[in-house]
């Protein structure tokens, strides 16, 4: 069966810990880390990557578009 | 099924999202969370997607976003309190060709841009209007706007929006939908994926009337101000889908009528 | 083309002078006595013809911000209005300064304050020449004796608002935008297809995008920019002064007025000759850079300075500066609409002479 693998690569150091991707992910693979960026903002990281399905979902609701995503076919 | 790792995936080929090269590289000055960031991306893309770069003239306002400029990549006047809609009536007077568009705050197109707002929709100039209503004056530290719903607090509503003595939310949407100048008028939200998307399928149906040359095209976006609600931004967001969309209901409220 | 020799008001004539100067862009509010230029640009319908747009604004305020729009775009704009309606202006005129963008804004002044008087003044000297609104600014002002200086003063305005990239005003008052006289019309100018490299049309591959902005939030960043106002300034009083001296050679005493008042001061300087008083006049037509330096060097020629405008007495202030104390000054001036005789005009420079 085809599945989608995605993956996000944030660029922690732009983002402002808001959230906002955290709660939209459908797939819980977001979490705000415990460590802060330079800015002291708890950023935003792939706490469980494997479960990325490549939906942008988080990206698009990013306001600081810090968030690139990847997706790949799998079979 | 063999194991993917990361570095197969992250490959140009398998790019899925990437923020728009119209959207530059300085970080955004809004506070966590805020809308108005999601809306400049969303604009950049359909900038972007439209081939629109070299035409655009944009106008920001006075309000959290008068720094619009340091964060779109094209090029921008930036106008006095609530007169967006004056110099944008102008600019597309003088080069009809070019995609003209407004982005105003609540407090700017609301109320000390009403009369501009009003008579600019009124005489159908072709352009887009961007309103964000995030109910409250952001940049100047979360006082009363004119949508300020009723009973909610703000610095200058401390007890609350009483209707007695300050009147009542306005719904500018509504209002310029009723004039024959508009041809399209929506309203939306960026607090979901599903929203962003369909913010930005409106933007683009906006680009083309624009070019048809059909009137003024009038979007607004319900938004939240994190910082002047005084929540964090996810409960932000929420408050707004319990409070904000009862009394700003989202969708279409007018629509080119052959479209 | 020939010129073309017309009888027009004033109003009329600038009206049509802008049109023929190739301008791209009016915006105005209807107010008396200025009412005539938004009806002629109206009627001529340029639009149809050089492709001027000409739009009536739902308030000043809408008019001089369609301004700064306009102004932003690199074009030929213009709006005009009288006291009233210029004090709304002032808001789009200080954010105009700031952004350093230019247009012509004309004041076709009537008495106030408030709503005061239909009839013509020149109440409105401070605020033209000072600033007008907030801020550190100044425009450039030019000051029209005659309804061949209404229409002269158009293209002339465009000219120093495009070098300096500065709003100019043209500062007229009621009796000249009213009046019938004879002028010459200049030819019609062609529009101007070219695309300024500050201005912002879109921005194309190969420059950077081009913002507009008054603001400036670092203090540092923001003074250095006043200063670049100031030096501006400076080059607009070393270069752009411009003035015009009647019978200035012999004379014992001065005249110093601009516009109708300067007509008067014209007459009544007849009527004093007649008399045996030697006066003559220096008229401003810059009225901001001010013609400081002439004054001061006549100021040590004559006995004394009689400022004469239709007002409580503003632009004396400028003389006093001018002549640093070298020379008595005094002001004589009529207001609320009503305007000079040259008889009444010649008994307070009499009353002026005795000390
Ligand atoms: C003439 C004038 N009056 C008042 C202000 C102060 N001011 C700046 S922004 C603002 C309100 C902005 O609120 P809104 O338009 O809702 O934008 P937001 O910041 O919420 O996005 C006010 C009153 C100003 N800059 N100029
Ligand atoms: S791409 Fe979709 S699944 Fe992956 S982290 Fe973002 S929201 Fe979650
Ligand atoms: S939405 Fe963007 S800014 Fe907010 S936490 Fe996620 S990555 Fe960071
Ligand atoms: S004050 Fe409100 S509107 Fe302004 S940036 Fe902050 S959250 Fe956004
Ligand atoms: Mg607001």
């Amino acid at each position: 069966m085809a599945k989608i693998k995605g993956a996000v690569i944030i660029d922690t150091e732009r983002c402002k810990g808001c959230e906002v991707c955290v709660v939209t992910c459908p797939t819980q693979t977001l979490a705000l880390a415990v460590e802060v960026n330079g800015k002291g903002y708890h950023y935003s990281y792939a706490a469980f990557p494997e479960t990325c399905i490549g939906c942008a979902n988080c990206a698009v609701v990013c306001p600081d578009g810090v968030i690139t995503v990847y997706k790949l076919k799998v079979e | 099924m063999t194991e993917v790792k990361a570095k197969d995936i992250v490959k140009p080929e398998n790019l899925a999202y990437k923020k728009s090269k119209i959207l530059t590289d300085n970080v955004m000055h809004y506070c966590p969370g805020c809308g108005h960031g999601t809306v400049h991306r969303v604009l950049a893309e359909v900038i972007e997607e439209e081939d629109l770069q070299s035409k655009t003239v944009g106008i920001s306002p006075v309000g959290c976003s008068v720094l619009m400029y340091n964060y779109l990549d094209i090029d921008i006047q930036e106008a006095a309190h609530g007169r967006a809609p004056a110099l944008a009536t102008a600019v597309k007077r003088l080069l009809p060709d070019r995609f003209v568009f407004t982005y105003q705050g609540d407090g700017d197109l609301a109320a000390i841009g009403t009369a501009e707002t009003i008579h600019t929709c009124n005489r159908g100039e072709n352009i887009l209007m961007i309103f964000i209503n995030n109910g409250i004056y952001g940049m100047t530290g979360g006082q009363m706007a004119p949508t300020t719903l009723i009973g909610m607090k703000s610095s200058t509503s401390p007890y609350g929006r009483d209707v007695a003595t300050m009147g009542s939310p306005i719904k500018m949407a509504d209002i310029v939908a009723l004039l024959p100048g508009t041809c399209y008028v929506t309203r939306q939200s960026v607090n979901t994926a599903a929203g962003v998307r369909k913010l930005k399928k409106a933007l683009k149906k906006a680009v083309e009337y624009q070019r048809d040359k059909r009137g003024t095209c009038f979007i607004e976006i319900v938004s939240n101000c994190p910082s002047g609600w005084k929540m964090t931004p996810v409960e932000s967001n929420k408050w707004m889908e319990e409070n904000m969309f009862p009394f700003y209901p989202l969708g279409d409220i007018k629509v080119p009528k052959d479209s | 083309m020939e010129k073309e020799l017309k009888l027009m008001k004033g109003n009329e004539a600038l009206a049509e002078a802008a049109i023929r100067a190739g301008a791209d862009g009016y915006f105005g509010y209807p107010i008396t006595p200025q009412s005539e230029i938004l009806e002629y640009l109206t009627e001529a319908n340029p639009q149809a013809t050089t492709g001027m747009v000409v739009l009536q604004a739902e308030s000043e305020v809408a008019a001089i911000n369609m301004v700064y729009g306009g102004a932003a775009c690199g074009k030929k704009v213009m709006t005009s209005s009288s006291s009233p309606g210029i004090s709304l202006k002032q808001e789009g005129i200080t954010y105009i300064a700031g952004a350093e963008l230019p247009c012509l804004i004309v004041n076709v002044v009537r008495g106030g304050p408030g709503l005061g008087t239909i009839q013509p003044a020149q109440s409105d000297y401070f605020q033209a020449t000072k600033g007008g609104g907030h801020g550190d600014y100044h425009l450039l002002v030019l000051a029209p004796a005659s309804v061949q200086e209404m229409a002269d003063f158009v293209e002339l305005s465009f000219d120093l608002a495009f070098k300096y990239r500065n709003p100019v005003m043209i500062l007229s008052d009621g009796a000249i935008g009213q009046m019938m006289e004879k002028v010459y019309l200049k030819p019609q100018k062609k529009r101007s297809e070219e695309i300024l490299p500050w201005a912002t049309t879109g921005k194309p591959a190969t420059r950077e995008r081009n913002i507009i902005t008054s603001l400036d939030l670092d203090p540092e960043r923001q003074e250095k920019f006043n200063l670049k106002l100031v030096a501006k300034y400076r080059e607009m009083a070393e270069k752009e002064v411009r003035f015009e001296e009647f019978q200035t050679d012999d004379a014992e005493y001065l005249f110093v007025a601009y516009g109708t008042s300067a007509r008067i001061c014209q007459k009544a300087i007849q009527l004093a000759r007649a008399q045996g008083i030697k006066v003559g006049l220096l008229r401003p037509i810059t009225l901001f850079p001010f013609p400081k330096k002439r004054l001061n060097e006549l100021g040590s020629k004559v006995k004394g300075m009689l400022a004469v405008e239709m007002s409580a007495g503003q632009m004396v202030e400028d003389v006093m500066l001018s002549v640093n104390g070298k020379t008595r000054v005094s002001h004589y001036g009529r207001m609320g609409g009503m305007i000079a005789t040259p008889e009444e005009v010649v008994e307070n420079l009499k009353i002026f002479i005795k000390g």
